[in-house]
């Protein structure tokens, strides 16, 4: 058996000094750790990795370039088929996607592709590496995009390239989607984010921020204005439990609580006007990176505990590992197999324990995780802080308003496999159309709705 | 290329009570599709809260929208410190289901405080249509009531009350819908626009004389877009979110006691926001 070189790490801030502010907690590699992390790559023939990624950068390729120190090629490759590498190097999910393949797992540990990427798109931002983005053709198209999250940056910055007028609406006051109001400082700085749009600005796409569509503009009127629409808007909107006591005061979703403190700046509150109640026990509700995210966050405002309260095992968690592993080594205290059936109030209306249901695992259900069964027996939790981490539904103000626009019955925008909605030249990506997927499946639906949206247009003219 | 950000500039400001100020923006896309009962997030400055206010009234050719407010925390003082010629960080809408209006035959209006103007586009569409549209109007005093000429000329019948008797009835709102109610009126429909507490009382006295009602709730807003939840309710025990759902409710079915807790979530950061706010500007003035 052939002897591999153990993976290099990525340098993380330690958990004492982290957790007491809201700067980031991966530091990224040196010159000299890429160089050392690159040269494990085997530079497979094959590439089982780039058909893990969900807009297929050539990976061997790029980190060919690192190896030879060409780092500028290596950010022009990502470049061309991901808009914002200094995100998705930071955000996606590597050991589910292209690490997976990597033939080095059979050896021992995967190629770090993530700190890689990272590393190039730092490098390029720090040298300020300036790829010419205008397009050398024009054509005549006139194209929206509804949302300018991970999905509609990717058609949007694809469009723009190939030669169409693009413009990009935005509901809030701010672009990137969940990438500004979601994911939290600690994970995804917010001047790489704004860092990483100023590219769709110099693309020449027109960003109208405030125009929630649907509302300010609807689809219809979109449509005499615009040969395609894509919507991208999302699945930014919270389920519930449907228990007792859930309208208690500081029972938050994920969505507001991460929204108050990312977007709002509640953190910095009094400078920004936006206030967050800051708990001194507080538990999240679900096992998926958005709960990762409040935990932590919760943490950072000065919680003295924090809880992940969640119905399967460790094992099952949806979130990321290496996110489970910040929160664990973060302190925050998981409490496994149980599930909320009550939140009991103080008296004043705000939430003061929450009462929990003991669960077993039995068979595997739909989704190939064991399904949990409720015992008799319940617990309470001391709280005076819940957020509520359980997932989203699609954000159902567009189909609402726009009845053409057909949905499934989890409210879900229908799609062929091309991104067309039964409207006629409307398409849709996203977690609109996925219910909740990470970052890069937006990207990649992204990539594919781009493509139909020039042929079908190509094929009208 | 630089980002596309609507003007959003402030055409006119008056001051049109102590501390209550009417303000028109200049904000095409919002005018151009505005409806009764439909409101608008506004973001002062980059440090700003995003804050619900009420759609007053609008000009689709002209481009303006015209919000009224109160000025009692740091965003609605900081928003009427701006001057007609500045612009606002951010105004998105129209948000909110519109009223739905129809000929129904005898309505009831009731608005109190700053939200008579908030009930005023309402009523006047409702005067529009047909209906036999009866007013009242309630404010703690004299000089705190708004809006009463508009209001009449949009009403048949209209009720003046203030808390200290100095214009109208002393005593409240409720009072004259009581009153009213008992005397055999049996309008088919009510709305009331105002204070959670009045729309609470207002809501009691409908159920009372078996009157259907409708409020226009006023919870705490962040996104308005249905994304955090921020503003949920609870109506005929469902949770449902105030930006997209409402913010008419059947007032019947409001879970006025847990949205009179929700208000108060924060308080004491309100007072502290307040007090530094306003030391500053004692300081160094606005903008200082």
């Amino acid at each position: 058996m052939v002897k591999v070189k153990p993976r290099v790490l990525m340098p993380k801030r330690n958990p004492i000094e982290r957790i007491r502010d809201f700067n980031e907690v991966t530091l990224g590699y040196s010159e000299k750790e890429a160089l050392e992390e690159a040269s494990r790559c085997l530079q497979c023939p094959n590439k089982p990795c780039v058909y893990g990624c969900p807009v297929g950068i050539d990976i061997p390729r790029f980190i060919k370039f690192i190896k030879e120190r060409k780092y500028e090629e290596a950010y022009k490759l990502i470049k061309s088929c991901c808009p914002i590498p200094a995100i998705t190097g930071r955000v996606c999910p590597q050991e589910k996607q292209c690490e997976k393949l990597c033939t080095l797992i059979r050896l021992g540990e995967p190629i770090a592709i993530g700190a890689l990427e990272r590393f190039v798109a730092d490098w390029a931002q720090e040298q300020g590496i300036f790829i010419e983005p205008k397009s050398n053709v024009s054509r005549n198209g006139e194209i929206a995009i509804v949302g300018s999250g991970p999905a509609g940056i990717v058609v949007a910055s694809d469009l723009a390239r190939l030669g169409y007028n693009v413009t990009l609406f935005e509901a809030l006051h701010e672009p990137g989607g969940v990438l500004v109001y979601g994911i939290p400082e600690f994970r995804l700085p917010k001047r790489i984010v704004r860092k990483e749009i100023s590219y769709l600005i110099e693309l020449g796409i027109n960003i109208e921020l405030g125009v929630l569509i649907g509302k300010t503009i609807s689809i219809y009127d979109l449509l005499d204005e615009f040969d395609a629409v894509f919507i991208g808007a999302g699945a930014g909107h919270p389920r519930f439990l449907e228990i007792p006591g859930e309208n208690l005061n500081y029972i938050y979703t994920a969505n507001e609580f991460l929204t108050r403190i990312n977007l709002m700046k509640a953190y910095l509150f009094p400078k920004y006007d936006t206030p967050i109640y800051r708990g001194r026990y507080v538990a999240v509700i679900g096992g998926g990176n958005t709960a990762m995210d409040a935990a932590r966050s919760a943490l950072r405002l000065g919680a003295e505990k924090v809880y992940v309260v969640y119905r399967r095992t460790r094992k099952e968690m949806p979130a990321r590992e290496d996110e489970i592993i910040n929160a664990e080594e973060e302190g925050v205290e998981f409490v496994f197999l149980v599930q909320p059936v009550e939140f009991i109030g103080s008296g004043e209306g705000s939430v003061s324990k929450i009462k929990l249901m003991k669960m077993i695992l039995g068979e595997l259900d739909e989704t190939g995780r064991p399904k949990p069964i409720p015992t008799n027996e319940t617990i309470e939790l001391q709280v005076d802080s819940v957020i509520n981490a359980i997932g989203f539904n699609p954000n159902p103000i567009i189909p609402l308003t726009t009845p053409e626009i057909k949905t499934d019955r989890k409210g879900r925008i229908i799609v062929d496999k091309e991104g067309r909605t039964t409207m006629l030249n409307v398409y849709a990506g996203g977690d609109i159309v996925i219910g909740e997927g990470t970052v890069i499946e937006a990207m990649g639906w992204g990539r594919i709705v781009a493509q139909t949206i020039h042929r079908d247009i190509s094929t009208k003219k | 290329m630089k980002l596309l950000n609507a003007k959003w500039q402030i055409l006119r400001k008056h001051s049109i009570a102590p501390n209550i100020k009417e303000m028109d923006i200049y904000a095409p896309k919002i005018a151009k599709v505005a409806r009764p009962g439909q409101f608008v997030i506004v973001m002062v400055d980059e440090y700003g809260e995003r804050i619900p206010l009420t759609l007053v009234d609008w000009n689709g050719s002209e481009g303006w929208i015209r919000v009224v407010f109160a000025e009692v925390g740091v965003s609605t003082m900081k928003l009427g410190f701006l001057d007609s010629g500045e612009s606002i960080y951010y105004v998105s809408g129209p948000l909110g289901v519109p009223t739905h209006i129809d000929k129904f035959g005898t309505v009831v209006v009731v608005g109190g405080g700053v939200a008579i103007a908030a009930a005023y586009p309402i009523a006047k569409a409702l005067k529009e249509v047909g209906n036999k549209v009866i007013s009242i109007i309630g404010a703690k005093t004299s000089n705190l009531l708004i809006y009463e000429e508009k209001m009449q000329s949009v009403s048949d019948e209209l009720y003046i009350s203030t808390d200290d008797g100095s214009r109208g009835y002393r005593g409240f709102t409720s009072h004259i819908l009581e009153n009213l109610l008992e005397n055999g009126l049996r309008p088919s429909l009510i709305w009331m626009v105002g204070p959670t507490i009045m729309m609470k009382i207002c809501s009691d006295i409908a159920k009372k004389y078996n009157v259907k009602a409708i409020a226009s709730l006023n919870p705490i807003m962040v996104c308005g877009m249905g994304m955090c939840g921020a503003c949920r309710v609870k109506v005929a025990g469902k949770i449902r979110f105030t930006c997209f759902e409402g913010p008419e409710f059947d007032a019947l079915n409001v879970d006025w006691d847990e949205l009179l807790l929700r208000l108060k979530m924060y308080k004491e950061e309100e007072q502290l926001s307040l007090k530094l706010f306003l030391g500053k500007v004692m300081r160094n003035g606005y903008n200082g």
